[in-house]
């Protein structure tokens, strides 16, 4: 073999390896999705789409999941509630991190790793126990309550647990480094005379705050926002320990579903529809990656 | 400015309160007597000599280190191998889904992931007879997890090296094997490494795709802490809590002080490398 074609076929399994490994197992099982959300429930399992039995191929395509799906108000505001809860995380996530990732790449230089350090160091700790944490503060009687009562401020214990209130500090509770991450990168490589420049021809700080600083971050406010937005559209862990009844998220009803009700076939919808949500602020998030990305080579 | 500066301090304190003041309360109440949260029993650590006989929570524990062993190790092979295609080859042939799909894993709800590997391994299972649900599935799903990070880790520093290091190893002879394991693995050997205790990480601590890829016998730590915590605030999850929190402090605090050292010394080699010429 020569060195060229050596070094093709060295090159193509570089790419071929992963590439495999992601359209077998993120890719593929996203079409069988798909097939099984058209799919008939059997007593017990579902039916294939396609069958063969004496000679005879029957195809049979059921849209009775999605119907439901449009027609039943419980799937529908679910699905708007989950949008809700995630797109208000992310807002009140941003506006906490924008603040506090400014102030760390305003440091000074030697400071900033071990800052830096300090945010990841919780999320290195276990986010269910973290997360759990929190039922042991909110709780009627928990730490919060007890120490209100105890100073005087409330007469009784005020119902934190089991609230949106609690779901979404839970939310933005475990998704802000997601958000502080991407702001910093951003903010850090800013070029700080165009600030100068700006203070210089007469802007005032605000100014030069909003049309100079925060149009630069943009990449950093998108991408961290998609960050958290996205995931916690069909978050479950934290819906499930800290929400409550009025607070059942899509996560929470796909669960169900599947291991409930042991409706396949309509998990499967619920599950497509979720992806189609989502979808167009993924793409948001995937071209921003890759911007931001070109422009740390540049 | 002054007083700018103190805004600052006063926020970047608040912030920091918010982050660790859960992680404190756990480690507390771990060492609480009394099993209610609401009343403080004096200090104890009778829960520790609890969780030593739990034979629950210490199985799923050895499944747990097991299976996030090998998918650390897994997800930095395919990760280092997707990131090095993304940075050496600007241009191929679904280019643009690799990255997508690459990409995709970051953000997507864990309960879509979980369901469709899921419904994709039955009906692979209906066709061959296996793969049974348990050990391997898992693994396999948190791969596809961990895949996804360790390729943003090592492609964000791919991208820091500068490629005139591997150019010259080649000028001089060096056949691209060579160059790989001379050359650019060890000057990506630390971000592989965050990779690995990232990767790590993630696996030791996942409940939604362990639970939809796990059998019978094959329930692992966070799978039982999880099964505990959805009944109320139970002691054997603070101590486990707090047992997380000291592995993980000493480990990642050791690990940056080692690194940062690692780090001084090679720039200490390049500058001498540098004056040597």
């Amino acid at each position: 073999m020569s060195a060229a074609a050596l070094a093709r076929w060295g090159s193509r399994t570089l790419i071929g390896v992963p590439m495999v490994f992601l359209l077998s197992f993120f890719l593929l099982p996203f079409l069988v999705v798909f097939k099984i959300s058209v799919s008939e429930m059997d007593i017990v399992f579902f039916r294939d789409v396609l069958t063969w039995v004496d000679g005879l191929i029957t195809i049979k395509i059921n849209f009775g999941n999605y119907l439901s799906l449009a027609q039943d108000g419980l799937y529908l505001g679910t699905y708007l509630r989950s949008l809700g809860y995630a797109g208000m995380t992310a807002l009140i996530c941003l506006l906490i991190a924008y603040p506090f990732a400014y102030c760390i790449a305003r440091s000074p230089a030697d400071q900033r790793p071990a800052l830096l350090m300090m945010v990841m160091l919780p999320f290195w700790t276990s986010f269910l126990l973290r997360i759990y944490a929190w039922k042991i503060l909110l709780a009627d009687s928990g730490v919060f309550n007890q120490m209100l009562l105890a100073l005087g401020v409330i007469a009784e214990p005020i119902k934190m647990m089991n609230t949106p209130f609690s779901l979404i500090l839970g939310m933005v509770y475990c998704y802000i480094p997601f958000m502080i991450l991407p702001l910093y990168a951003t903010l850090v490589k800013m070029d700080l005379s165009l600030l100068e420049a700006a203070l210089d021809l007469g802007a005032t700080p605000a100014q030069a705050f909003w049309r100079i600083t925060v149009p630069l971050s943009k990449s950093g406010i998108i991408a961290g926002s998609m960050l958290v937005f996205i995931p916690c559209v069909g978050e479950f862990v934290i819906p499930e320990l800290l929400g409550g009844p009025q607070t059942l998220m899509i996560g929470r009803v796909l669960w169900d579903e599947f291991f409930g009700n042991n409706d396949w076939p309509m998990a499967a919808a619920v599950a497509v529809v979720m992806v189609l949500l989502i979808v167009v602020p993924l793409a948001f998030f995937n071209k921003h990656q890759a911007e931001s990305n070109a422009q740390a080579r540049a | 400015m002054k007083s700018n500066q103190s805004r600052a301090v006063v926020w970047m304190g608040i912030v920091f309160v918010f982050l660790y003041l859960p992680i404190v309360t756990l480690v507390v109440m771990s060492f609480n007597a009394s099993p209610m949260v609401t009343s403080w029993g004096g200090w104890s650590l009778k829960w520790y000599g609890e969780l030593a006989e739990d034979e629950e929570m210490i199985s799923g524990f050895r499944l747990s280190l097991a299976i996030a062993s090998l998918t650390a190790c897994s997800s930095v092979v395919l990760g280092t191998l997707a990131a090095l295609s993304l940075h050496r080859f600007k241009r191929f042939r679904a280019r643009t889904l690799f990255v997508g799909m690459v990409n995709a894993p970051l953000v997507m709800p864990e309960v879509i992931i979980g369901l469709s590997l899921l419904l994709m391994l039955v009906s692979v299972q209906r066709l061959f007879g296996f793969p049974e649900r348990g050990f391997a599935t898992i693994w396999l799903g948190h791969t596809l997890l961990g895949m996804a990070y360790a390729t943003v880790v090592v492609l964000s520093r791919l991208q820091e090296v500068s490629p005139s290091l591997e150019e010259a190893a080649q000028d001089l002879g060096c056949r691209p094997m060579q160059v790989f394991f001379l050359v650019t693995l060890p000057m990506i050997g630390q971000a592989i490494g965050s990779a690995w205790l990232l990767t790590f990480t993630l696996s030791l601590d996942d409940v939604v795709l362990s639970a939809f890829l796990s059998g019978p016998g094959s329930t692992t730590l966070p799978i039982t802490i999880f099964s505990r915590a959805r009944l109320g605030v139970s002691p054997s999850v603070n101590t486990v809590a707090a047992i997380t929190v000291a592995v993980v402090s000493v480990a990642v605090v050791s690990a940056s002080i080692l690194m940062a050292r690692a780090q001084r010394r090679r720039n200490q080699e390049m500058a001498a490398a540098y004056r040597s010429e």
